[in-house]
């Protein structure tokens, strides 16, 4: 389990982060599940989607920034679409992915990626996975 | 109807075939494309921050320029559409973002005036289907074919209005008037993984596989779709597939104008099925499509 390091100041300041990157309220969640229900990807995820707003919340913001589920997003709408409170999720899940990037945690660095992958994953591809994890 | 066009980046080098069969198309329905000049990558993924809008100056680009050729900007890659519709969207209601572009491009200020369409909806305006009714001259007569609509075309339904987000019909309009049977097939509408692909195969495998099979299951022949990217881990994963499951047999997946060419009796060799990652001829040599001789 990873030590709790920040402050309640520290974590109010990533809270608000959030808040300012995705230009989501993350309180009108009221954790009903549905972005999980129609997530292709939440079977992949150490914590599922729901969770990870739920503890944004509760101010467990490292926890969430330490988990994979946000690398895992797709990005493909479906929990946006059916969110009764219209929370779209896709744009918390960039916020995430953001902050790590602008911190200097990108999750691949294009060098690393190998050669066969990029000879046959399509352009669109590679540009998408380099916007979202770098 | 004139056009601008835009292909964007795959469609220009890995799927040729797509643009091609697009080109060749569009012309016998009266839909004129021109390609845009100087096009630009749209950037493949619409930018999801609210404090930074730098991801939006390239389709901006894009958007700008079909406005000043006075036209509306077709584009049929799922990803080109999605990021451009989505930022013709934001142009259109956000005063803002529209004049923090202009003024960083130093261009005029662009709010949205020129439309955006998928070559589907540019087919649905001009009376698309009824054409096609008209100018099919080999219907594919007992060829099942499950529309793949994936996520790109359909989600955000309030920005894009493509159609129907849950239960979407035009592609099965397109199939219906080639004379096609469309398959009903459940994850029709469901991601296919996308880019996550880039990083672990495996993370897909349950996304892909899922897909794949509730279409084997409707016994597909084919798979059409617009967007690269499915089109490719659909592909993919059909290699593990045949590995792991004997009962499974590769379906076919191919870009929709290329069936649209094989409807319009467009030469074989010009519908570029030789591209496919997935050979498609068997099949329809099977469904008498084409003949021995054109198969090979």
């Amino acid at each position: 389990m990873p030590t709790k390091t920040k402050t309640k100041a520290e974590i109010a300041d990533i809270i608000k982060r959030i808040e300012l990157i995705s230009g989501e309220n993350i309180y009108k969640c009221y954790q009903c599940g549905k972005c999980t229900a129609g997530c292709v990807m939440a079977g992949e995820m150490d914590i599922s989607p729901y969770k990870v707003i739920r503890m944004i919340q509760l101010g467990l913001v490292e926890k969430a920034l330490e988990s994979e589920s946000m690398w895992l997003c797709a990005a493909c709408f479906a929990c946006r679409e059916r969110c009764p409170k219209e929370v779209d999720l896709s744009k918390i899940m960039e916020a995430l992915r953001v902050i790590q990037v602008r911190d200097g945690k990108p999750l691949i660095e294009p060098e690393e990626v190998a050669d066969e992958v990029i000879e046959e994953m399509p352009q669109q591809g590679i540009v998408s996975a380099f916007r979202k994890y770098n | 109807m004139k056009y601008s066009y835009f292909p964007g980046c795959t469609l220009h080098t890995q799927t040729k075939n797509f643009n091609d069969s697009i080109k060749i198309t569009s012309s016998l329905l009266d839909i004129e494309l021109e390609e845009l000049k100087d096009w630009q990558c749209c950037g493949a993924v619409y930018p999801l921050t609210a404090d930074s809008t730098m991801g939006l100056v390239s389709p901006y680009r894009s958007l700008q320029k079909a406005y000043e050729e006075g036209t509306d900007l077709v584009t049929v890659c799922s990803a080109c559409y999605n990021v451009l519709k989505r930022t013709n969207f934001a142009v259109s209601n956000d005063a803002q973002i529209r004049k923090k572009l202009s003024e960083y491009m130093d261009v005029d200020e662009y709010a949205g005036e020129s439309k955006v369409l998928h070559l589907l909806e540019a087919m649905r305006e001009n009376k698309g289907f009824e054409k096609i009714k008209e100018k099919t001259i080999n219907p594919l007569k007992d060829l099942r074919v499950a529309p793949y609509y994936g996520c790109l075309l359909l989600r955000p339904s309030e920005e894009l209005k493509f159609d129907n987000p849950e239960n979407p019909t035009i592609f099965e309009e397109f199939i219906n008037s080639m004379g096609a049977i469309a398959v009903d097939f459940p994850n029709r509408i469901e991601c296919c993984g996308a880019y996550v692909s880039i990083t672990s195969k495996r993370k897909v495998k349950g996304a892909t596989e899922s897909i794949l099979k509730s279409a084997a299951k409707r016994n597909a022949d084919i798979i059409i779709t617009s967007c690269p990217l499915c089109y490719h881990n659909l592909a993919k994963e059909q290699e593990q597939l045949v590995q792991s499951d004997y009962l499974f047999k590769p379906i076919p997946i191919l870009y929709f104008t290329q069936l649209l060419a094989l409807a319009f009796g467009i030469e074989v060799g010009s519908c570029g099925f030789e591209s496919n990652r997935i050979d498609a001829r068997p099949i329809l040599k099977s469904k008498n499509l084409i003949s021995g001789g054109d198969a090979l």
